[in-house]
């Protein structure tokens, strides 16, 4: 191990067992890249020093009386500020949560725990986990990696960006229209959005119930497999959880083999508004795909124009009921409370305080959308289209393996160039939302840099529900064939920090 | 469609508890207006006999074991709460004063 920052989470958990190095130096040695470099990057909103310091510690001394060690322990990740963390700060990008420290673990948190890794603070992210591309933080934007003046995504920027900086091998996100995916492409690093249901949503601070899932980010498609399968699986304390064995993601990771797979190209993802660039790399990948002996068929999905419209009602809709509880009660800010106002004053005027211009767009477009009158024109009508989408989607996946598009249809815009224009924000998640609406799994992977500005672009590959694993045989080949063609992983052409 | 205005934008922000300032009711109508118009295109495919989809998953009336089990400590609930008084939240008056 000479390098403890640019080693993948599989090998630094196999030296960690192997007892090549100890988990506090490996956790010591990110918590020094993370002093070193989030002053420019600022991915993350608290680093926990102690925290991970002590977590290392007690894998080193598990390993010291013998105990088995599973296949991450030892490993330091970055943790998107929506999880809860007992004790820690966790803020979801807003000042309504400034300072809260909550009660509880969310179960993604203790499982990540029970597995040994290593938390090493909490990452930036847009308010309430809407936006894509972390402006909307209350404490400020990330910047890429590759261009400090560039978005790294949203809403998990800060959680990509961490991994593109080299301060943490693994993080967390949350993908509600692809806010893991997005910010992977572009960051040049690897995202997946498990399968609706597979990851528990206990202790997530919820934006839109029917669409959010937290998912794991990685530099290689290997490590995101196995953060994959320690954070899925069913809970009971999530109502929405499947109880259905979580899908051989490790395994699939290491066949990496797409031989006499059937491939599906989206033919609606493509043309006008997008970068040539993007589509270069894109179509580069169909070639390398049927290279490596799967079968490339045109599929068409006519709905998936309607995604984007479609999401801007569902999201907005539930996002106005659920952030219905940031009532200035039970916990949170609380503004204006002089004795003499009302619960209902102070509560308009917290709310009117603790929350950025994004989300009060949100919460009044969902207000409006579900109010009577409206209601079957906007609400009533997009839930339509998500059942048109998913047909869509069953017939495609009735003809082909996966779906392939690009994830996004420009590299990495510069901050503040669509930050008060919400049409030109929302284009960044077209070809992301239509899986979020079906409830399928997907997964970006970098394939290679747009040549009209050195910036990466990632490869979007959807599968069905509950066929997690062809997203990583599939990840893993183009990976593998990439890598080969390079000589080197995409991210070692990142510029220094 | 109608336009979204002003006086909309402040019903929207009373029924969602958001005292705007009024610099915003022109700045957010403006925007709500450009989304509007924007995603009433979902009316174009929505034809009558398409069921809705209200969530991906076709799960009713999930229920767990009704089983005692322990629940967060009250100290570290109300250590979060802005006010707190005799292990209750304290909330400011919710009823008018008689």
């Amino acid at each position: 191990m000479t390098d403890l920052i640019r080693s993948t989470a599989a090998e630094t958990a196999k030296a960690i067992a192997a007892g090549e190095v100890s988990a506090v130096e490996v956790a010591q040695a990110h918590l020094d890249r993370i002093d070193a470099v989030d002053e420019k990057v600022h991915a993350f909103l608290h680093v926990d020093t102690e925290g991970a310091l002590e977590a290392a510690r007690a894998v080193d001394a598990k390993r010291a009386a013998g105990e088995e060690l599973g296949p991450l322990a030892g490993v330091p990740l970055a943790l998107k500020d929506v999880f809860t963390t007992k004790g820690i700060p966790t803020t979801a990008g807003s000042r309504m949560l400034e300072g809260w420290r909550p009660p509880y673990d969310a179960t993604l948190t203790r499982r990540l725990k029970e597995a040994g890794v290593v938390i090493l603070g909490k990452t930036n992210m847009d308010e309430f986990a809407m936006g894509s591309s972390t402006e909307n933080s209350a404490y400020g934007p990330t910047g890429n990696p590759w261009d400090l003046s560039r978005i790294p995504g949203g809403s998990g920027g800060g959680s990509a960006a961490a991994l593109a900086a080299y301060e943490a091998p693994l993080a967390i996100g949350t993908d509600t229209g692809g806010s893991i995916r997005q910010p992977g492409a572009v960051t040049g690093t690897v995202g997946v959005k498990p399968t609706y249901g597979s990851v528990s949503r206990y202790g997530l601070i919820a934006f839109s119930s029917s669409l959010d899932q937290g998912g794991p980010c990685a530099r290689t498609v290997l490590d995101a497999a196995l953060l994959h399968e320690a954070i899925a699986g069913h809970d009971p304390m999530d109502s929405t959880s499947i109880d259905a064995p979580v899908p051989a993601v490790v395994a699939a990771a290491r066949q990496a083999d797409v031989k006499g797979m059937r491939v599906g190209v989206v033919k609606e993802f493509g043309g006008e508004g997008y970068q040539a660039g993007v589509m270069q790399r894109f179509h580069e990948s169909v070639e390398l795909l049927r290279s490596l002996g799967a079968e490339i068929v045109e599929i068409s999905c006519p709905s998936f124009t309607y995604a984007l419209p479609a999401y801007y009602l569902i999201a907005p809709s539930e996002c106005s009921s659920n952030l219905a509880r940031f009532d200035a009660m039970r916990y949170g800010l609380r503004v204006g409370d002089n004795g003499e106002r009302s619960a209902e004053e102070v509560t308009a005027l917290t709310r009117e305080a603790g929350f950025g211009p994004e989300v009060k767009r949100r919460i009044m477009l969902g207000t409006y959308a579900l109010s009577s009158g409206y209601y079957d024109a906007y609400y009533g009508s997009a839930q339509k289209v998500r059942t048109l989408i998913t047909r869509d989607f069953d017939r495609a996946f009735g003809d082909v393996d996966v779906l392939i598009s690009p994830t996004t249809p420009t590299t990495a815009f510069p901050i503040g160039e669509r930050a008060d224009d919400p049409m030109a924000m929302y284009l960044a998640d077209l070809c992301t939302i239509p899986s979020n609406l079906a409830g399928n799994a997907a997964m970006s992977v970098p394939c290679g840099l747009a040549p009209e500005d050195n910036l990466p672009v990632g490869l979007q590959i959807i599968a069905p529900a509950l066929a997690d694993d062809r997203l990583y045989r599939v990840g893993a080949a183009v990976e593998a064939a990439l890598n080969d063609k390079w000589g080197h992983p995409l991210l070692e052409e990142a510029p220094a920090l | 469609m109608p336009g979204i205005t002003r006086e909309e934008v402040a019903h929207l922000a009373r029924l969602s508890r958001l005292e705007l300032k009024s610099e915003e009711l022109d700045h957010f109508a403006e925007q709500l207006n450009d989304i509007v118009d924007a995603v009433a295109r979902v009316g174009e495919i929505a034809a009558e006999d398409v069921p809705p989809t209200s969530h991906p998953l076709p799960l009713t009336n999930v229920m767990r074991a009704d089983e005692v089990r322990p629940s967060l400590r009250p100290d570290e609930v109300l250590a979060a709460a802005p006010a707190a008084e005799e292990q209750r939240f304290r909330v400011p008056q919710i009823l008018g004063e008689d």
